[in-house]
């Protein structure tokens, strides 16, 4: 059990625990019945899963289906700054980017949100004002995720009370590794219950970081990636991007086939997003196919896919404007950010 | 400014058309036979070679008379006995290593002709045909010059000339599992490609000049079923390696009966694919639909019968057909192409005769809805459940992308259903167990097993089958066997 | 003779894929068989073996990782290479060993020759070392031949090409990675096989090679705890048995030097490369 600093905050006899919708309600009736199910989940062949990937990754998207899905992949950008030198001025430069992506071409759709540190959250929600953008701020002690239970539920409601309307939380993944599914479980709950917001808008939104480059395995991929859909995550994401290996088409497509799965069997559909990693256009195609032939069309859209990215962005617009002009482009074309 | 929205367009991500430019390839108006080193018109009945997914000529092919099969045996002879047989081995090495690498530098060439001439996708024939073909020689180049070391006996010796006939279903990999070893070994050879499927061999012969490789080590001899008829049966032939049907296989067997002519034959399959219900089922999925749809079927060591445990037969066929409905059917020079066209219509008409089989045997067809070209040998993925042993979609070979899909409760009654063909070519065991893949592969009568996948094929890993699926070896150490004095063939 | 002055060549030392001098900036002096200035050589000191060390190690996960195949054909491409330079090599190999047109070619078309014969091995060492042992129980068990790591070369101090690569390929066929220290007096074709190994494929740190004193750099690498193997051929006359004994600590591989260096163009059947591979077997049981 982690430690708790608040005194008001439960005692060691009271788990909070949401049961998970129907046909799952009880396997998190207990530590042996939830990794019995969770283990007892479809394995993944490794090397299967990678031969997917790499003849799907030989799609060749020309033409309309590349113009097509490059501002498919713009309209879901993530568009990302996460330093430790992070101040407002960067926060709103990123902002006036987000926006507008191309100063030169206003066909360029926006990007669906900006995301920073819960501290920043409010800089971009007065940037992004009227616009329609989101903004999601990274949470629970990104990218470690270690600290106590109050402490990253605090750095939660910090954030959604400074204006984030969405939420990129990490798993605990030293509790995953020792098998304390339900202690995983458990935080997710407590972060979705602190996601709540005032008057009637509804909770943020949350998405789930599993960090997948340190659960290693495709198997721990599929396990977390139900657990977190269980306790009532809107989003599945792969990674803090701040550690390599970050998104990578194999745990994608697992991301992907869990989803998929879940919402077949209880009718609720949960969004994917790759983090970190993903620099190219090519990269960027790579996924949407992966998208388009696992989970299916219904997922390619901003509101159930994310591309979570800094670079990508402007390798988007340079090949859009290869489109458009007909000649390779330069970086005097993009901006930086 | 609007919200993030989803742009105008709508949001099915449409692939747009993305063809392989033909340009590269280069087909002349008609071809001779390949016979000692230079192009010659056969005096049999030229005949023509079709795209099979338009319908369109793509050349003239000359057929090779049983005068012709005798004038490239007799150079084949005359290259052994004076040039290729006495030849430093290192030196049939360093000729083998130069058309490895030649088949590497025209590979996208001999992709496009591939696909043109065969129908399979260019993905294919680019990722996976011509990069083992020429896999295959560089294997066998390094093997020329160290026999001594394979584990055959001292100093093996060549058999001498071999008469070699393809299979139309992957004619360049075929001709470099054939000549590749011939000549490693220290052999010439007489190769018959298909009837269909000529364009690559004979782009292979001008490698051979390219290579400089002496004139009647490889001679080329194009034509239809006497043609091939006449290698085989040849006096002068020493030994007859032979890829295709089952019956043609009996056949040779009886026409080789009583001569000193060592003989290897790949047939057919009809091979079972078990998935356990402890199966990683995604990549189970992905191995079924490999194992049956990839090269349209036209393999014989296609996983063409699904044994699958019972317990999880429902949850295994909406996933497939899923899956399936995903497959992209259509011109084979697009890079997005899953699944070409039927090789020949003769072909079409097995596959149709069978499928109708098939329902009134009281199997259940499905197929997703597909949109096939209008001009072209077309059948779309199709999976038949309920299928019963007796059923003749069970036990005959389509040769197309047919699955025929059985249950188990057992892994006792998985083997007994698997062994129980007259065939043994392949089969594929899925589940995650490594100690049930050990055991049932170990049972299996088939001489490759692919445990958690399919298909895969390598040149250092010996390839062939039990009972009527053929005897021999190709690849690896153990194939090399077929072409030498002595030692032994299995 | 024409007037034009040549643009001589510096030789240096190649450790991790670049050519870096000694990092002690000592050289010597090269000559041919009759005394005349062939160039100055970098001399190796034990801290330019200690960083090869470091560069063939942190190389070898990659090298033994690809598969037998890409091996094959990363070293048949330095074979490719070679036969490019073909005039280059017999040049320095006559120079250097006093030889004529003629035999320092024969000698050079046998070492690419010999280069090509141990690219055909990658992929074949496994099928002929390595197999299905028939245990007595319900026990799938085999065996396999894996490379054993770092291993130090002492080159030949006659042969300055076809005995370098007679044993250097062998090494490297198997999939394991080398520090080269190559002939003392005939330095000058192993800087130029570096050339090649630069400019064929083959990963930085999979081949250094040294220039300079088997005597002085013998030791330090026999007793070298993060070198896996040593081959003693170019060792100092009468110090093999000392360099060995120095490996021992550290239970090294050795391959001790012939009584007198051969002509190198027999047969070397797999004598050079079984002693730098290791044997795993796997056991695995048979059930349902």
């Amino acid at each position: 059990m982690t430690h708790v600093l608040d005194p008001d905050a439960l005692s060691d006899d009271v788990r909070l625990l949401a049961p998970p919708v129907s046909p799952f309600s009880d396997v998190t009736r207990s530590d042996a019945a939830f990794r019995a199910f969770l283990h007892g989940l479809s394995g993944v062949d490794q090397v299967g899963a990678e031969a997917r990937t790499a003849v799907l990754g030989t799609r060749s998207i020309k033409t309309t289906a590349k113009a097509w899905a490059i501002d498919t992949a713009i309209s879901m950008v993530d568009l990302t700054t996460l330093e430790g030198a992070d101040t407002p001025g960067k926060v709103r430069s990123l902002a006036a980017k987000a926006r507008r992506p191309d100063p030169g071409d206003p066909s360029c759709p926006p990007v669906a949100a900006v995301c920073v540190y819960g501290d920043l959250a409010g800089v971009a929600r007065e940037a992004l004002e009227g616009t329609g953008l989101h903004v999601a701020a990274v949470a629970t002690a990104f990218p470690s995720g270690r600290a106590s239970r109050a402490v990253k539920i605090a750095d939660v409601k910090d954030a959604v009370a400074n204006g984030a309307d969405e939420i990129d939380m990490v798993i605990d993944r030293g509790a995953f590794l020792t098998g304390r599914y339900l202690d995983v479980y458990d935080e997710i709950v407590a972060v979705k219950e602190a996601c709540a917001r005032p008057g009637g808008q509804g909770p943020a939104h949350l998405k789930v970081i599993l960090e997948t480059g340190e659960l290693v395995t495709l198997d721990n991929a599929r396990r977390a990636s139900w657990l977190a859909m269980l306790a009532g995550a809107d989003f599945i994401k792969t990674s803090t991007g701040k550690i390599s290996p970050a998104a990578t088409l194999p745990v994608c497509l697992v991301m992907l086939e869990a989803v998929r799965d879940f919402r077949a069997v209880t009718g609720r559909q949960i969004g994917v997003k790759p983090a970190g990693g993903i620099r190219t256009t090519k990269d960027a195609m790579k996924h949407l196919v992966l998208v388009n032939e696992t989970a299916g069309p219904d997922w390619l859209t901003p509101d159930w896919f994310r591309l979570g990215a800094s670079s990508l962005l402007n390798d988007l617009l340079l090949q859009r404007q290869k489109l458009r002009t007909g000649h390779y482009s330069g970086p005097d074309y993009v901006t930086v950010d | 400014m609007t919200a993030s929205t989803v742009p105008s367009q709508p949001t099915r991500f449409e692939y747009a058309p993305a063809p392989e430019s033909r340009s590269i390839v280069d087909i002349a108006p008609s071809y001779g036979l390949f016979i000692d080193g230079q192009f010659v018109d056969g005096t049999g009945e030229p005949f023509k070679t079709v795209n099979p997914a338009t319908e369109e000529v793509l050349t003239e092919v000359s057929s090779g008379s049983a005068a012709d099969v005798d004038r490239a045996v007799a150079a084949a002879r005359r290259a052994f006995t004076r040039t290729w047989g006495p030849m430093r081995p290192s030196d049939r090495g360093k000729y083998l290593f130069r058309i490895a690498r030649i088949m590497q530098e025209r590979a996208r060439e001999l992709a496009v002709l591939e696909s043109l001439d065969n129908g399979k996708p260019i993905r294919e024939s680019r990722d996976v045909d011509i990069p083992l073909a020429a896999a295959h020689f560089f294997y066998h180049a390094g093997w020329a010059d160290k026999l001594d070391y394979a584990g055959l006996g001292p100093g093996p010796r060549p058999l001498g000339v071999a008469g070699q006939v393809i299979p139309w279903n992957f004619p360049l990999l075929m001709l470099a599992w054939k000549i590749a070893p011939a000549l490693a070994t220290g052999n010439t050879v007489v190769l018959k490609p298909a009837e269909t499927t000529p364009l690559t061999a004979l782009l292979f012969a001008e490698i051979c000049q390219q290579a400089d490789l002496p004139p009647g080590v490889v001679n080329i001899v194009t034509g239809a079923g006497d043609t091939g008829r006449a290698v085989v049966e040849h006096d002068d032939v020493d030994k007859v390696a032979f890829t295709g049907s089952t019956e043609v296989g009996r056949a040779i067997a009886r026409a080789v009966a009583g001569t000193r002519k060592s003989l290897t034959l790949e047939l057919g399959g009809k091979a079972a694919n078990i998935v356990f219900d402890d199966a990683p089922i995604d990549q189970a999925v992905e191995g079924i639909v490999q194992g049956i749809f990839f090269n349209q079927g036209h393999v014989c060591c296609a996983g063409s019968r699904l044994l699958v445990q019972e317990n999880v037969h429902d949850e295994v066929i909406a996933s497939l057909q899923r899956r399936i409905s995903t497959l992209r059917v259509g011109d084979p020079l697009d890079k997005n192409t899953d699944l070409g066209a039927i090789n020949s219509a003769e072909q079409l008409a097995r596959i149709r005769e069978l499928t109708d089989i098939g329902d009134a045997e009281g199997a259940q067809r499905w197929q997703p809805a597909c949109e096939l070209p209008e001009k072209g040998f077309w059948f779309p993925p199709t999976v038949f459940t309920e299928v019963s042993p007796a059923h003749r979609i069970a036990r005959d070979e389509v040769f197309g992308p047919v699955l025929s899909v059985m249950t188990f409760r057992t892994p006792d009654e998985a083997v007994a259903k698997a062994n129980n063909t007259t065939y043994g070519l392949s089969a594929g065991i899925w589940t995650e167990k490594g100690s049930r893949i050990l055991k049932i592969a170990d049972q299996l009568r088939a001489g490759v097993v692919w445990a958690n996948t399919f298909n895969k094929f390598d040149p250092t890993s010996p390839f062939g089958g039990y009972k009527q699926s053929g005897y021999g070896r190709e690849g690896g150490r153990h194939g090399l066997t077929g072409y030498l004095k002595g030692a032994n063939h299995s | 003779m024409s007037d034009r002055l040549a643009v001589r060549k510096t030789y240096k030392l190649y450790v991790g894929g670049a050519f870096p001098r000694s990092e002690s900036g000592r050289t010597y002096e090269v000559t041919d068989t009759r005394g005349h200035f062939l160039a100055n050589a970098a001399w190796a000191s034990r801290k330019d073996a200690r960083d090869a060390v470091v560069a063939a190690r942190g190389a070898f996960g990659t090298w033994s990782g690809t598969t037998a195949y890409n091996r094959g054909q990363v070293l048949y491409r330095v074979a490719e290479v070679m036969e490019g330079r073909h005039a280059q090599f017999c040049e320095e190999v006559a120079a250097g060993e006093g030889l004529s047109g003629s035999k320092a070619r024969a000698a050079v078309d046998a070492a690419i020759d010999r280069w090509v014969w141990y690219a055909g091995w990658t992929d074949k060492l496994a099928a002929v070392l390595g197999g299905a042992n028939p245990v007595a129980g319900p026990y799938f068990d085999f065996s396999l031949p894996e490379p054993t790591g770092v291993v130090a070369v002492l080159a030949p101090q006659q042969s300055s090409l076809l005995g370098l690569v007679s044993v250097l390929a062998p090494v490297l066929a198997g999939g394991n990675t080398a520090v080269v220290v190559t002939s003392k007096e005939r330095p000058l074709p192993a800087v130029t096989l570096a050339e090649v190994l630069a400019t064929s494929d083959v990963p930085g740190g999979v081949v250094n090679v040294l220039t300079g004193d088997s005597g002085e750099l013998g030791p330090w690498l026999a007793e070298h705890a993060d070198v896996d193997g040593i081959d003693l051929t170019g060792a100092p006359a009468g110090r093999a048995m000392e360099f060995e004994r120095e490996a021992a600590g550290t239970i090294k591989r050795v391959v001790r030097p012939p009584a007198t260096e051969p002509e190198w163009t027999a047969d070397p059947g797999l004598s050079r490369m079984t002693p730098f591979l290791e044997t795993k077997t796997v056991w695995h049981p048979m059930g349902v």
